[in-house]
């Protein structure tokens, strides 16, 4: 029925998140209508992202230059790291706005079930940074899970022998959350971390 | 096929991109995994987090299937632990050792009912007794349980010191003293249920005795390993030089 690229075009779009056989199909078929406004420049923006971006050898984040732009931005704080598992939660931390610091990304958790241990993880690298004379203060931003909380556990007693202030992010309330709606793990969290005002 | 039970969960693996193989330790119906439909996404990430109490729903076509589990969180038993490391890795090296450990479907009510009442008192002082007296009700719900009475050699009751590595047994000072670098060290906590808490060094002696019966006698024999999840909540006890904050 169809010719063995396209059949290798729609094997590829089924791999992406989101995308089974039957909408990679789909995909595939809206790519070749719309083959010059949309199949070409993807492919042409498929093979330059391929070709330029890399790991940045210091944190881990993906960018065109090593040491990524946010590593290599004067304006921002050295002094201060803040730990995410993935580079999407880099991401988002930046969407924030709220953080002018470096990162560091540790590429996943610990994790028993999926083999992951902390040789596995960027940790090795975090410490050597931790243990700079001009860095004050290592954020531990990863995910409230036992996972998380587990791995987060575990850098901070990597850390012990420097001289940093290891913290984490707060759990508890969202903004625009109601309590009435919040789950009873959130709640908890929210009247342990309780603070004076 | 359909029941309800309440369960501890004990993993979450993805399935897909948005379905879940949960794990639960049920009442009833033992150790029993499910698919969870949304249960890799964000909303479930609180419901499914180890050691979480949950009212479940199972439901299947035929009994040996898989089946696909509802679950409603009744204790959010994690989030408890969140800040403390000690706490937490030992609630997850509980979940890890009775995902291991457990055969699938076979109901192990005592199990069920002693790991609920730890999950639950790791909030209290005296958790660390608790958790290896845990371990040691892991065992004899498995079938390999530690006999701590009396003098293996002398039939004694008192001064008990040693643990033989191979019986299980408890062994008194006098008889074990020629053998002590071969034996296992009794803590008096697990000799004594009427003996004052235990010291760090105590509780690691506990540690060590169910450890080698957990890896030789429940884990080895399946070519299993020892979860990574306990071995790191043992390095820990042993790096902390006291007790930890009651």
């Amino acid at each position: 029925m169809t010719g063995p690229e396209i059949d290798r075009l729609i094997h590829f779009l089924a791999k992406l998140p989101g995308l089974g056989p039957r909408s990679a199909r789909r995909a595939a078929l809206h790519l070749l209508k719309r083959r010059e406004g949309l199949l070409t420049p993807l492919a042409e923006a498929l093979t330059a992202a391929g070709a330029a971006i890399g790991t940045c050898a210091v944190c881990g984040n993906l960018d065109t230059t090593d040491p990524c732009a946010i590593c290599a931005d004067p304006k921002r704080d050295p002094a201060t790291i803040c730990v995410v598992e993935e580079v999407a939660d880099l991401w988002a931390v930046e969407r924030s706005g709220a953080f002018k610091g470096h990162y560091h990304v540790l590429g996943g958790v610990l994790s028993a079930l999926d083999g992951v241990g902390p040789e596995d993880l960027n940790i090795a690298r975090l410490v050597r940074r931790a243990g700079a004379p001009e860095m004050k203060e290592v954020i531990l931003a990863t995910n409230a899970t036992v996972e998380g909380q587990t791995t987060g556990h575990y850098i901070s007693d990597r850390l012990a022998d420097t001289k940093v202030q290891v913290t984490r992010l707060a759990h508890g309330v969202p903004v625009g959350g109601e309590l009435d709606y919040l789950d009873d793990g959130t709640l908890t969290a929210a009247l342990r971390a309780r603070r004076s005002i | 096929m359909e029941w309800t039970d309440q369960g501890i969960v004990l993993l979450r693996r993805r399935h897909g991109e948005t379905a879940a193989i949960v794990v639960l330790l049920t009442r009833e119906h033992g150790r029993h995994l499910g698919l969870v439909r949304g249960g890799a996404g964000r909303r479930a990430g609180g419901v499914y987090q180890p050691g979480n109490l949950v009212g479940a729903r199972w439901r299947a076509r035929l009994a040996e299937h898989l089946g696909s589990y509802s679950c409603e969180l009744t204790e959010a038993i994690a989030a408890r632990f969140m800040d403390d490391a000690l706490r937490l890795d030992a609630l997850a090296a509980c979940c890890a050792l009775l995902d291991v450990a457990l055969p699938e479907r076979e109901a192990h009510t005592t199990l069920y009912d002693t790991t609920l009442d730890l999950l639950r008192g790791l909030a209290g002082p005296d958790w660390p007794a608790a958790y290896v007296r845990w371990e040691c009700k892991c065992l004899a719900g498995l079938g390999f349980g530690l006999d701590l009475e009396s003098c293996a050699a002398t039939g004694e009751t008192e001064n008990l010191a040693y643990v033989s590595p191979r019986s299980g047994r408890a062994v008194g000072r006098t008889a074990g003293a020629p053998y002590a670098d071969r034996l296992l060290r009794l803590p008096t906590f697990l000799a004594d249920p009427a003996a004052g808490p235990p010291d760090a060094a105590d509780v690691r002696d506990g540690l060590a005795i169910t450890g080698h019966f957990l890896d030789g006698h429940v884990l080895a024999p399946h070519d299993r390993k020892m979860p990574a999840a306990r071995t790191r909540f043992v390095d820990r006890w042993r790096r902390s030089a006291t007790m930890p904050s009651r």
